[in-house]
């Protein structure tokens, strides 16, 4: 059984403080759905007032249409996965996935039994009776998974469960929560702070910020067509030009910045609905790093700019490399690893160049601080 | 031993080793072997010890057991009596601490805000200042025939005739269990503070009523904090003198009152001493079993 959650103008207030304001998000029955957004954006808060550790100050949490208010978090059809796991250290591991049974009453012999067949979902047959410290951490994770699984929910919540793993564990462990999901079925509701996480599991994600949500949306949607400069900043690497708007046509904003003229796509809220603008708007150009290459014959796009090397950043995969237009504004692009860089050199110009579809323009708002 | 030193540097060391050695071997180890050997020499005057009569002997043991050789009964019913009953008293009061500082300790640990916890310890603590006499004279006063107690039950009605919680043993229960009610708390505080709280939210996520989540997470996780709190409670209690002389019925005796007749009324050290051996030995049996109850190890009973 799987059941859809709705958070009706969700507000929690501590004191005068709001860590969530007015949050209103239907997620679907079945979808992989993460929160995402700085530490202290209020995702964690969502979840605790979806899982019932807290009242909300204002609004309504339904699961399955039910209203949730006044049924605690033992009595919910959701079951959460907290950043730490909190597994029982001193129960056995067969002991810690059946506990939920245990607590309905189950017999010992049908709990083992529904213990090993979970231990067989996460591929750890046979381990049952080791004691949680034996477990490596991404057993341990999964051991959690097979835990809050246990008692069937409806949805699972999982705050953060990946942050504590290395780098190459957290990517693996990615893939087979994904797998799991799409095994079980059930509503997955994630939190993270890391978009790289958000991006590749979620069917759809909602960014957060200072306790709103500011975009909720397809992954690609939120990544190629930011709703706010904070996501067009949180989510992945961007480059803001602040600009003017010199005129408008249709869904294409021509603007100022810096000396040079940019074509963009003004940034959508939906298939319908646009940001409008007027002539003289102080306004926000994105362009992404790696959607700016430099220009040659072959390679000539409707914008074009150029600047003066400043460094270069090698990270693996990509180069990074660094530019002043004008000597004030800084600009990065990306390349993959093969491209020759040879010829840019410090504080040499280049000519570069970018499609006017890549560019969105968003009026005027706070960036994510790096 | 080098390490030490270069770790401490020479006069923090010496000092370190002076004074736990001058502590152990001087206050600890001499008086009790001492006592120990007092315990099995028969109880001469003065100018006879050390003399041919002073041999080692079980007379004061035997007559715990059997009693006064004059005596018509063949055990010494009283001594023992009172020896059950202390020992039985200490345990029983032990029990009702730990129930009572339980929730006391883990609303401290837990529920309570950081500020509100602080002001919690701070009221625990306060009274403690008061000596312990004095804390005891006034439980006596409480709970006298025409007390506090009484003349608030029977002014609001709730009785019609004084209790008398002295001779039920209700005052002396009460004064004990208050005595060393610390002692319980901050062992059983520290262990449940150290518990993740994320596992109590975890247990209830996963549906466990509050008593299970005590039952499979908190008190396991504690018990090493229970052993140590019951351990020095009930050593405590054994132990005690003040409180008793003050509260117990005027029918009901403490152990160690009796230790104190023998040393200092009747001026028999060696029985005193052989008394006090005995309670040391079941004081120390009584925490061996504790341990070996909760399986816990020495090392982390005094965590």
């Amino acid at each position: 059984m799987s059941a859809d959650v709705e958070l009706q103008n969700i507000s929690v207030t501590f004191g005068s403080f709001y860590a969530a304001k007015n949050v209103s998000v239907k997620i679907k029955q079945g979808e992989f759905f993460s929160f995402l957004g700085p530490s202290g954006c209020g995702k964690t808060t969502l979840l605790r007032a979806i899982s019932g550790f807290l009242d909300p100050s204002e609004g309504k949490v339904l699961i399955g249409g039910q209203d949730m208010a006044g049924i605690g978090p033992n009595k919910r059809p959701t079951s959460l996965i907290f950043q730490n796991l909190a597994l029982f250290p001193l129960m056995t591991v067969a002991d810690n996935i059946a506990f939920s049974l245990e607590v309905r009453g189950t017999g010992k012999i049908e709990r083992r039994k529904r213990a090993d067949e979970l231990l067989e979902l996460i591929a750890l047959s046979g381990q049952g009776d080791k004691k949680v410290h034996e477990l490596s951490g991404g057993q341990r994770q999964r051991v959690a998974i097979a835990r809050a699984l246990a008692i069937e929910p409806e949805v699972l919540l999982l705050d953060e469960p990946l942050s504590a793993l290395d780098l190459k564990l957290r990517q693996k462990m990615r893939t087979e929560l994904r797998a799991i999901q799409k095994r079980v079925g059930i509503t997955f509701i994630y939190i993270t702070h890391d978009q790289g996480e958000a991006l590749t599991m979620s069917d759809r994600v909602a960014v957060m910020n200072e306790g709103e949500l500011e975009q909720v949306g397809l992954c690609d949607d939120v990544y190629d067509y930011p709703n706010t400069p904070f996501v067009a900043t949180f989510v992945g690497e961007n480059n803001p030009f602040y600009a003017k708007v010199l005129s408008i046509n249709k869904n294409e904003v021509k603007v100022e910045s810096q000396g040079n003229t940019f074509v963009a796509t003004a940034g959508k809220i939906n298939e319908n609905q646009n940001h409008s603008f007027t002539i003289g708007d102080e306004v926000i150009m994105f362009i992404r790093p790696e959607s700016i290459f430099i220009k040659n014959e072959n390679n000539k796009l409707d914008n074009n700019f150029s600047a003066s090397v400043n460094t270069i950043e090698f990270e693996g995969n990509l180069k990074n490399i660094y530019l002043k237009i004008n000597s004030n504004m800084d600009v990065r692009f990306s390349v993959p690893n093969a491209v020759d860089t040879s010829e840019l050199s410090s504080n040499k110009d280049v000519e570069l160049t970018f499609s006017s579809k890549k560019a969105v323009v968003l009026p005027k708002g706070s960036l994510a601080v790096d | 031993m080098n390490s030490f030193f270069n770790k401490n540097g020479p006069l923090i060391s010496t000092y370190f080793i002076i004074a736990i050695v001058f502590w152990l071997i001087f206050l600890i180890i001499i008086p009790q072997l001492y006592m120990l050997d007092l315990s099995f020499r028969p109880n001469l005057p003065p100018l006879l010890r050390g003399g041919p009569d002073d041999v080692h002997t079980l007379v004061h043991y035997k007559h715990f057991i059997f009693g006064s050789e004059t005596s018509a009964d063949a055990y010494n019913y009283v001594d023992i009596g009172v020896f059950l009953n202390t020992i039985f008293t200490a345990i029983m009061v032990t029990i009702i601490n730990l129930c009572f500082c339980y929730p006391i300790a883990f609303y401290m640990a837990k529920v309570a805000k950081p500020n509100s916890a602080r002001l919690l310890i701070v009221a625990l603590i306060i009274p403690f200042w008061i000596n312990e006499l004095l804390r005891s004279f006034a439980l006596r006063i409480l709970f006298a025939g025409e007390g506090v107690i009484n003349n608030i039950l029977i002014g609001t009605g709730l009785i019609d005739a004084g209790i008398n919680f002295i001779a039920l043993d209700i005052a002396l229960y009460t004064g004990l269990t208050y005595a060393y009610i610390l002692l319980m708390i901050f062992p059983l505080y520290n262990a449940i503070e150290s518990l993740d709280t994320n596992q109590l939210e975890a247990a209830k996520d996963l549906g466990s009523s509050t008593i299970r989540t005590h039952w499979r997470i908190v008190i396991p996780h504690a018990k090493a904090g229970i052993a140590s709190g019951c351990t020095m409670v009930f050593m405590l209690t054994a132990g005690a003198l003040a409180t008793p002389v003050v509260l117990s019925s005027p029918n009901t005796y403490w152990f160690t009152q009796l230790i104190y007749q023998w040393f200092n009324m009747n001026d028999n050290w060696s029985r005193g001493s052989a008394y006090s051996i005995l309670l040391l030995s079941v004081s120390v049996i009584f925490v061996l079993l504790m341990m070996r109850l909760f399986k816990v190890k020495i090392g982390e009973i005094v965590r």
